[in-house]
């Protein structure tokens, strides 16, 4: 054993330098005013207060929003898909889950792009409108354009944990549930719903995190305007160069993220 | 006994180009303790799946009190099955486990936390109702699987192999209490199993299947008295068995010699199987003997010992708490009810 803790040394420097530094780096910025001068530390409450201001508060809000919606658009969508994957002999399972995860190869930028002459105003949907007469529809720039563009790229983190809980699931309980007097229906709800919920959780907990902290899809799919918690931050820091503000949003989110994710956590014990 | 309560009629099951059931015709009766017995993929299990209806017949019919039930789905049946690995549900515990069924049928609570007590009690596991079901020992999952299944009260409970995964002596044990059980309740117990010991421990008929055919149905005693085909005689208990010739009633003829037998109502010199089961020939003084031979082996084997004695034609295996040093020369006895004459098997 002490031969292999040894071996835990070089993750342990690379997780200090890489992570808890940055960090608190972070920390430090959010709590100290403007100036890029370390050595005049003036530590301040001002970033967190700034982040009060309605416009900002209202980021956050639409942020999450749009999160909730998309993590449940891909739970109603995804559960079914993992569903029927899962029913499907163990080949041909695995080749279907490979199928479901074949856009993740590609990059995410590319794939957003291609969205976008999918759906601007003289893209492939409008010139198939044009060409049965009928009137071009505005897509691109909406919370639909956005939406559909987190759906589409978070939809595989959804289904693979759901997939990984239903298929593990032993095969004769769902017998046995039939047996007791259960219908298909019944089944479903008190025996399948029930045992695939760790992976409905884990499922939630990573499209949620992924669609809340975005920032390259709503700002292609959605435009310069639309501005979710990521762009916000993103912005602090590239264009705005106020660093201690970009700073604080990102620890808010941050602890925003650390309870959403103790209160799944406690879900899933009182799940088990 | 009493009232037919499933009738299989020529039943057939294929899975793709496999025929695994070749046209079973089975009655089984109320309050009947009936054990299928064959080896693995010999269609036992596929036969207790049409009667769950977790699988459907190719062509025949499941009577269930004369009404054909082979399209019902498994949830309309009057029927249960305790599962080879007991299925139990992970998420709920003992009590939520055996309530399940009552809980569907939207059973008053008080009503089922009563019936889920006396289940428990029946089958031994009082005070487990908020137990982990997850936690508890393969034998305590059975006993739970059983009280499931029986809460319910079924014309029929379908047990698929379920001492399978416990260990010897729990399994003793449960062999016991199943029966016990069985009789309590009342109810056509339909059981599966490849262990014969099971069978003729357990049971009021055995049904002895291979290659998805019946080869004989009838009392343990029968079955292992009287074994229809060289099949039945190999696979309960062990056996000597010689070709032979019927003569007429009552005497029949193998390694050269005319015995007398109990047998009757084979055809003049047809040609048949003989079985001497090993525990009934007896090792005797040359001169006294049926047949004689020389003492090839022998094993002690605890309560008896194993004798091979090799005749002119062949071995013949006898159990026997006597002594016999290899090498010498003895004689073979036996009465004329031990010899069973069997008819003579084609395709095997």
């Amino acid at each position: 054993m002490k031969h292999y803790k040894k071996m835990i040394q070089p993750y342990v420097v690379w997780a200090a330098l890489l992570i808890v530094i940055p960090l608190i780096l972070i920390a430090l910025y959010a709590f100290t005013e403007e100036g890029n001068e370390v050595l005049t530390l003036s530590f301040t409450w001002k970033n967190f207060a700034k982040f009060l201001e309605s416009t900002y508060v209202n980021v956050v809000v639409k942020s999450f929003w749009l999160g909730i919606i998309t993590t449940f658009l891909c739970l109603l969508l995804g559960y079914p898909l993992a569903f029927i994957i899962s029913r499907f002999p163990e080949k041909t399972q695995a080749t279907l889950i490979l199928l479901v995860t074949i856009p993740e190869w590609i990059n995410m930028l590319l794939r957003t792009y291609a969205w976008m002459n999918i759906l601007a105003d003289n893209g492939i949907i409008n010139q198939l409108l044009d060409l049965l007469g009928m009137r071009p529809v505005n897509m691109m720039y909406t919370d639909f354009s956005v939406i559909l563009g987190l759906v589409c790229n978070f939809m595989p983190f959804m289904i693979i944990p759901i997939h990984t809980s239903l298929s593990k699931m032993d095969k004769s309980l769902i017998e046995a549930a039939y047996d007791l007097g259960a219908t298909p229906f019944q089944t479903f709800r008190k025996v399948i719903w029930k045992l695939s919920i760790p992976g409905v959780l884990n499922g939630i907990m990573m499209v949620f995190l992924l669609s809340v902290s975005t920032f390259v899809i709503p700002k292609l799919l959605g435009g310069g305007q639309y501005m979710l918690i990521g762009n916000l931050i993103e912005s602090q820091f590239i264009s705005v160069g106020d660093w201690n503000f970009g700073s604080a949003i990102s620890l808010i989110l941050a602890v925003i993220i650390l309870i959403f994710m103790s209160l799944m956590k406690r879900m899933d014990k009182q799940e088990e | 006994m009493s009232n037919k309560l499933i009738e299989l009629k020529d039943l057939t099951k294929n899975f793709d180009d496999q025929q695994v059931l070749r046209g079973i015709n089975l009655d089984i009766y109320e309050n009947e303790f009936l054990t299928l017995l064959g080896p693995s993929g010999c269609g036992k299990t596929t036969t207790l799946r049409i009667i769950a209806g977790f699988e459907e017949p190719s062509s025949g019919e499941v009577l269930f009190n004369g009404i054909e039930i082979s399209k019902l789905p498994p949830y309309k049946r009057e029927i249960n099955t305790v599962f080879q690995k007991y299925a139990l549900f992970p998420h709920l515990n003992v009590a939520d486990n055996i309530a399940f069924g009552l809980n569907l049928k939207k059973v008053d609570k008080s009503v089922i936390a009563q019936k889920v007590e006396r289940m428990l009690k029946m089958v031994g596991l009082e005070g487990f109702e908020k137990r982990d079901v997850t936690l508890l020992s393969g034998g305590q999952q059975q006993r739970v699987a059983i009280a499931r299944a029986l809460v319910n009260e079924p014309k029929v409970l379908l047990l698929d192999e379920p001492l399978g995964a416990l260990d010897a002596k729990i399994r003793k044990q449960m062999q016991f209490e199943l029966k016990k059980i069985q009789q309590e309740v009342g109810i056509t117990f339909i059981y599966v199993t490849h262990d014969q010991e099971e069978a003729l421990t357990m049971s009021d008929t055995v049904v002895v299947m291979n290659n998805g055919e019946i080869q004989q149905i009838g009392s343990p005693i029968d079955i292992y008295n009287e074994p229809e085909n060289r099949f039945v005689a190999n696979f309960i208990g062990e056996s000597n068995i010689i070709e032979g010739v019927m003569v007429k009633d009552f005497l029949v003829e193998f390694d050269g010699f005319r015995f007398e037998c109990v047998d009757k109502g084979f055809e003049e010199m047809e040609e048949i199987e003989v079985v001497l089961r090993p525990e009934d020939l007896d090792i005797v003084a040359p001169e006294d003997a049926k047949l004689t031979g020389v003492v090839q082996n022998t094993t002690f084997k605890g309560v008896h010992y194993e004798i091979l004695v090799k005749t002119d034609l062949r071995i013949y295996k006898v159990q026997t708490t006597d002594y016999a040093e290899p090498g010498r020369k003895v004689g073979l006895s036996f009465e004329p009810e031990d010899v069973h004459v069997m008819y003579k098997m084609g395709a095997y």
